[in-house]
């Protein structure tokens, strides 16, 4: 008798819990298929020598972030400062992924903010952002010696995701990758 | 004369031919475009979307139509970098058998539920009710057929 009573609400507890759980995920974080397959390869002009190419092999060799970003991107001005603590204060290797910009734009927008990648790459079609999976700037992919990739992450990149989690995994990668 | 009317309908037919693949591109570029999910938009497929992505990608698939790509061979490029989450019928395996079989099992749950409840309860305690009932009655009948009777 008692139990009839006390099994509609476990099954109203548990689906609370689900329901919590759905309610602490974000639905714009789509999980890329990309991680731990070696970076797309591509071939995309400098956007400051604009005859040189960059390549997917140019990232290999030292780990390295790619920081897929916009003069457009509102939410790109936003992470900027953090971008330039991972360039200047952790010294890591940032490459900038200009994403359907326009190069005059771009050189403007990093005139005015300052520019924090050791080298950019200019994607004006967008057509190799579409291979990396690119779907909502600022993206940030973080990308092994070996030139895989083993992070993604999506949106502005805050202080507390350094601390949490870049800089982490760096060090996680680094440890493995020596031994 | 004769030679010209025979040219008349070759290109007839080559014309018809070539409208027929391009209708066939069309209809298999608007199945496949329905499809897709636009990652901007997310409820949205790059069909219906604006987003500068949904575009592009539009665009691709048109591209891919072109160069003679089969549907498979579209939906595995996007799913390659997108992830199954851009197809509106996500592929089935064991990562999605809670996406596809969840409701059925919800939905038998229930029905045993249900099934459970009624067998339990309210069909015997009805039937009891009933049966009471009827022997009340019938009882009562009996009482006043042998008062008829008796007077």
């Amino acid at each position: 008798m008692q139990a009839r009573f006390l099994i509609p609400v476990i099954v109203v507890i548990g689906l609370l819990g689900i329901l919590a759980i759905g309610l602490t995920l974000d639905p714009r974080k789509v999980p890329s298929p990309l991680i731990g397959k070696p970076a797309p390869v591509f071939a995309l002009p400098k956007l400051y020598q604009p005859d040189q190419l960059l390549t997917n092999n140019d990232l290999k060799g030292q780990l390295a972030l790619v920081n897929v970003w916009a003069s457009w991107c509102v939410a790109c001005r936003e992470e900027h400062a953090q971008i330039e603590r991972l360039s200047t204060e952790f010294k890591l290797r940032v490459i900038g992924l200009n994403y359907k910009d326009k190069p005059e734009d771009a050189r403007r927008w990093l005139a005015q903010f300052g520019n924090p990648y050791s080298d950019i790459a200019v994607d004006e079609p967008g057509r190799v952002g579409i291979d990396w999976g690119v779907y909502g700037v600022p993206e940030t992919f973080v990308i092994d010696a070996n030139g895989v990739i083993r992070y993604k992450h999506i949106g502005p990149v805050t202080a507390s995701d350094i601390e949490t989690v870049i800089l982490p995994l760096i060090a996680e990668i680094q440890r493995t990758d020596t031994k | 004369m004769k030679s010209l009317s025979v040219f008349l309908l070759l290109t007839l037919i080559t014309t018809a031919n070539a409208q027929s693949v391009a209708e066939e591109y069309e209809v298999r570029y608007h199945a496949l475009i329905q499809e897709l999910r636009c990652l901007v938009c997310q409820n949205q497929n790059i069909a219906e979307s604006n987003a500068p992505l949904a575009v592009d990608l539009k665009e691709q698939v048109a591209e891919m139509l072109q160069d003679g790509r089969s549907d498979t061979e579209i939906k595995d490029y996007l799913l390659a970098r997108y992830g199954d989450f851009v197809l509106y019928r996500p592929p089935f395996k064991p990562l999605t058998w809670i996406l596809w079989l969840g409701p059925f099992v919800l939905l038998a749950f229930g029905l045993f539920l249900a099934w459970k409840l009624f067998s339990d309860s309210n069909v015997e305690t009805e039937e009891k009710v009933d049966s009471d009932a009827v022997n009340q009655i019938m009882l009562k009948s009996k009482n006043m057929k042998n008062r008829i009777d008796q007077s």
